[in-house]
């Protein structure tokens, strides 16, 4: 029990994951009540076996892909100020948004933030670029066993030519923005 | 000219029939004195004897005989050509909404009818409506619900039905008493009882006017579902509080109890239909499961079933037009994905023909009921009734907006709530439940205002609800094609959300669409859907479809496919198995993007009978394509596949797993699938049943897996699967 007090959280640590994520004071310490009853080990850090305990999350066919955006590029670990960065580009955008802080050109919940995150769970290698094969792998995972190569080639290779304007046969940032500006997501307004 | 010379045939025509109508039954027929009458019995029922010798007769008319269902087609016969009528009347239907031209016509066949009889002319009878006319627009409309967006704003429309329908009731209630009070001496003898009772009936939102008048506006989407869903859903709290009134005024005195009481009732009679409608579209579904031998009836269980669930909760006092709805919504998925082809197309056009003609002999008949004797009118009363109708829905709608707001998403702006409240017309239901009520001095006041405010609601409000939507710039329905992207994207968001949602432990929307979803594929589909034929995944379609389309070289073909790609021409093998895949898949077609609303057409299926033909000349090629006919047996969603851990990517018949199911399901709590007959799967699946599979494995494997040689296995597995089909 004595370690527990060392991470519970601070008000200025509080006041600055707010100042950064734009959450509020009940959601942080909520989401920090989260935070703790997933971190079994209790050293203030979440692991990858950490998540995937989480039973419906281990179901889920992008669960391996959404664990990883949450830890940063080469680490096992994630810390709560990371988790709630992930977490933050999750946050409906508010009408009366002003961003107080004038070095912070975005907020992390802009809506183009919200698609380079969607952006980032296809592109693994992260070279800004969806490839054929990155497009291949998603839609295995979330189509399933029941349609043969050929059909998930073909219907990759749609996919790539309807949001393919420079013809280089994969999709870039700025192309993904374009295609999913039709997609009715209630997270991305 | 053509159009006019038509219009004025056809609305001959159709005075000519009520002139039919008008003296057929009382009158009796001139009989030529030289027939004589007819041998044995015909004699007895009064049609046309005389007292004339016993002779053969040559020619006689038997009215009495087929009286009824005569005058009963006579009357659907007027109705469908006054709608043919207007079709072909140039820019009317432009300008007049159907459903006013409709009454209109009811109207002027009424006048001709009591002109003719000088007695009233048929009045829609509460039992032919409640029975007969209402369901089969309501099956259509449940039928055709877009059900994802029904259930995203599911919330928001309860709280608009339940909540809206008892405050327009409270108010217009209390505030017509108030009038009463204010003038005693022409009102004084209605107490607060009967105008609760009159507001329970006048608030109603009507889907059968809110249908017609919606379709014909081609609004956005959620706007749409907000309207029509929460007409339907009020029919529950409708039912239950003018039952409740009127058993009220029967009672000597009312006490706290009834009241709390009634409240209960509420949820009995909404969540009894729900559960009687469940129950009935499960039933209809697992029926529709066996009727492969005899495709040919397979409609029928659709029609009984939905309307023996409506019959049921009608019986019990609950709500009908719950259950009929929640039938069709539950029955649809599973009932699509079990019958052929054409059995479906069957079900939507008699669907959509049925519901018509029920809508269009509705509003006939309001407008025929109309021209009776039976009216008395009062100046105060009616004006106040327009009025706070007017005037509470604003109010209700603005209140209930304002809160719901602060809990959703997508927040409903004020051209939409405009509309909405704008857009609450009322219908035959009120018409019939005011017949209904028992007799009291001044019944006949309340059927007067009553047809009086469906009048008003349906032609001023119909009418100018178009131009205002155009003035006021409402967000018009997005006429976008589907893409694949799109369908891909929005798969992926979804499973993005409630994987975040997990994360965070919050059981939102998506987490408990995502057990549904899995409830589902688990055990509703493989229980009622044949074996053969349940559904690859909506993505598969949408590509499908559009694949069907580019083949058919439709000129509606989405712009954005960039010609230059589709330089590379498809090599003949390719041709034959994208043929294979649609005529395999093709009866899992369902246009998601375009919902059927339109009350006269269904989205036309051109290309049947093209792709008829590879069917015929497919079969005789032998059943290469046996992956989709096995499902995979240990439980797994068709979207819940791990990329880790691939599984066999034939589809392995369930009697082939017996012997590795045990070693495989136990070993953890992702199974993995093998399959020992096939050597070269086996040795790419068993390096993959580690359950703990990193990413980095993952992404080693995946490559692995699209080799060239990825080809090769798949051809031993279909020629394995075929050798043991045969076997």
């Amino acid at each position: 029990m004595g370690s527990r007090a060392s991470t519970l959280l601070r008000e200025e640590e509080i006041e600055e994951i707010k100042k950064e994520t734009g959450f509020s004071h009940s959601q942080i310490t909520r989401l920090y009540s989260r935070f703790t009853s997933l971190d079994k080990g209790e050293n203030g850090t979440l692991s990858r076996e950490d998540f995937q305990r989480i039973p419906e999350l281990a179901i889920n066919p992008l669960g391996d892909r959404i664990i990883n955006a949450f830890f940063p590029e080469g680490e096992d670990q994630v810390n709560f100020r990371g988790f709630m960065r992930t977490l933050a580009h999750f946050r409906p955008i508010e009408d009366n948004e002003k961003s107080k802080n004038a070095a912070v050109s975005e907020p992390l919940n802009s809506r183009t933030n919200k698609l380079l995150f969607a952006f980032r769970l296809y592109d693994l290698d992260r070279d800004d670029k969806i490839s054929r094969d990155e497009l291949l792998q998603v839609l295995r995972m979330m189509v399933g066993v029941n349609i043969s190569d050929e059909q998930l080639g073909s219907i990759a290779d749609r996919t790539i030519q309807e949001a393919d304007t420079n013809g280089d046969n994969s999709i870039s940032f700025n192309e993904f923005i374009k295609a999913s500006f039709v997609v009715r997501g209630n997270c991305m307004t | 000219m053509a159009a006019r010379w038509t219009l004025s045939l056809l609305l001959s025509a159709c005075l000519f029939w009520p002139a039919c109508l008008a003296l057929t039954p009382p009158a009796e027929l001139p009989q030529p004195h030289n027939l004589p009458p007819s041998l044995g019995s015909n004699s007895s029922d009064g049609s046309l004897s005389l007292d004339l010798p016993m002779a053969l007769r040559v020619f006689s008319v038997d009215y009495n005989h087929v009286q009824a269902p005569f005058e009963i087609v006579l009357w659907i016969m007027l109705a469908s050509l006054a709608k043919l009528g207007f079709h072909w009347s140039g820019r009317v239907p432009a300008v007049v909404p159907e459903s006013c031209l409709l009454i209109m016509v009811g109207l002027l066949v009424g006048g001709v009818i009591y002109g003719v009889r000088h007695s009233a002319p048929p009045t829609l009878s509460a039992d032919a409506f409640f029975l007969f006319l209402l369901p089969p627009i309501v099956l259509d409309a449940g039928y055709f619900l877009p059900g994802k967006l029904f259930f995203e704003n599911l919330g928001t429309i309860l709280w608009y039905a339940v909540l809206g329908t008892l405050w327009n009731m409270l108010g217009i209630g209390l505030s017509l008493y108030g009038v009463c009070l204010l003038a005693p001496s022409s009102l004084g003898d209605i107490s607060l009882l009967h105008c609760l009772l009159f507001g329970s009936l006048i608030a109603a939102v009507d889907p059968v006017a809110v249908l017609s008048v919606f379709q014909e506006m081609h609004v956005n989407d959620q706007l749409h579902i907000l309207v029509f869903g929460e007409s339907l859903l009020n029919d529950a709290v409708t039912v239950v509080l003018y039952k409740l009134f009127e058993s009220f005024l029967r009672l000597p005195s009312v006490s706290g109890l009834d009241v709390l009481l009634g409240g209960c009732r509420v949820l009995v009679v909404g969540l009894g239909g729900l559960f009687i409608g469940l129950f009935f579209g499960l039933v209809a579904a697992l029926t529709s499961r066996f009727t492969s031998r005899a495709q040919v009836i397979a409609p029928l269980f659709v029609f009984l079933y939905s309307y023996l669930s409506y019959l049921t909760s009608e019986m019990l006092h609950l709500s009908g037009i719950m259950a009929i709805v929640t039938c069709a919504v539950t029955m649809k998925q599973y009932v699509e994905a079990n019958v052929s082809e054409r059995s479906k197309t069957s079900i939507q056009y008699f669907l959509k023909m049925w519901s018509s003609v029920s809508e269009t002999l509705i509003f006939v008949f309001l407008g025929v009921s109309t021209i009776q004797d039976v009216h008395m009118w009062s100046w105060p009363f009616v004006c106040s009734t327009l009025l706070l109708c007017l005037i509470w829905r604003a109010t209700g709608v603005l209140l209930l907006t304002a809160v719901v707001n602060k809990l959703r998403r997508n927040t409903v702006t004020f051209r939409d709530q405009f509309i909405i409240a704008y857009g609450g017309l009322r219908g035959a239901i009120c018409f019939s439940l005011v017949f209904l009520i028992d007799d009291f001095p001044k019944k006949r006041l309340f059927i007067t205002t009553t047809i009086v405010v469906i009048l008003f609601t349906v032609f001023v409000q119909g009418m100018t609800i178009k131009p205002l939507v155009e003035l006021l710039d409402v967000k018009r329905k997005k006429r976008a094609l589907p893409t694949v992207s799109e369908e891909i994207h929005s798969r992926l968001i979804d499973h993005l959300l409630a994987g975040i949602e997990d994360v965070v432990g919050y059981w939102g929307q998506h987490y408990w669409k995502d057990k549904f979803e899995q409830f589902n594929k688990k055990y509703l589909r493989r229980f009622l859907i044949r074996e053969d034929h349940q559904a690859p995944s909506s993505i598969l379609r949408v590509y499908q479809e559009l694949e069907r389309r580019d083949q058919r070289g439709d000129e509606e073909a989405p712009p954005l496919v960039d010609p230059r790609s589709h330089s590379r021409p498809l090599l003949p093998e390719e041709m034959d198995s994208i043929r294979r895949i649609l005529s395999r898949n093709l009866q899992n077609f369902n246009n998601k993007q375009t919902p059927a609303y339109s009350r006269h057409t269904l989205h036309q299926d051109a290309t049947m009978d093209r792709t008829r033909k590879p069917l015929h000349r497919h079969r005789s090629l032998g059943e290469r394509y046996t992956f989709n006919t096995q499902v995979p047996y240990c439980p797994q969603r068709e979207d819940g596949e791990f990329s880790g851990s691939r599984r066999g990517r034939a589809g392995l018949s369930r009697s082939h797993t017996v012997t590795t199911k045990t070693q495989v399901c136990s070993m953890s709590p992702r199974p993995v699938l093998q399959d020992s007959s096939v050597p070269a799967a086996t040795s790419q699946t068993r390096g993959l049943v580690d359950p703990k599979s990193s990413a980095v494995r993952k992404e080693q494997i995946s490559p692995h897996h699209q080799a060239p040689d990825g080809r090769t296995p798949k051809k031993q597995l279909s020629f394995v699967l075929e050798s043991e089909k045969q076997q």
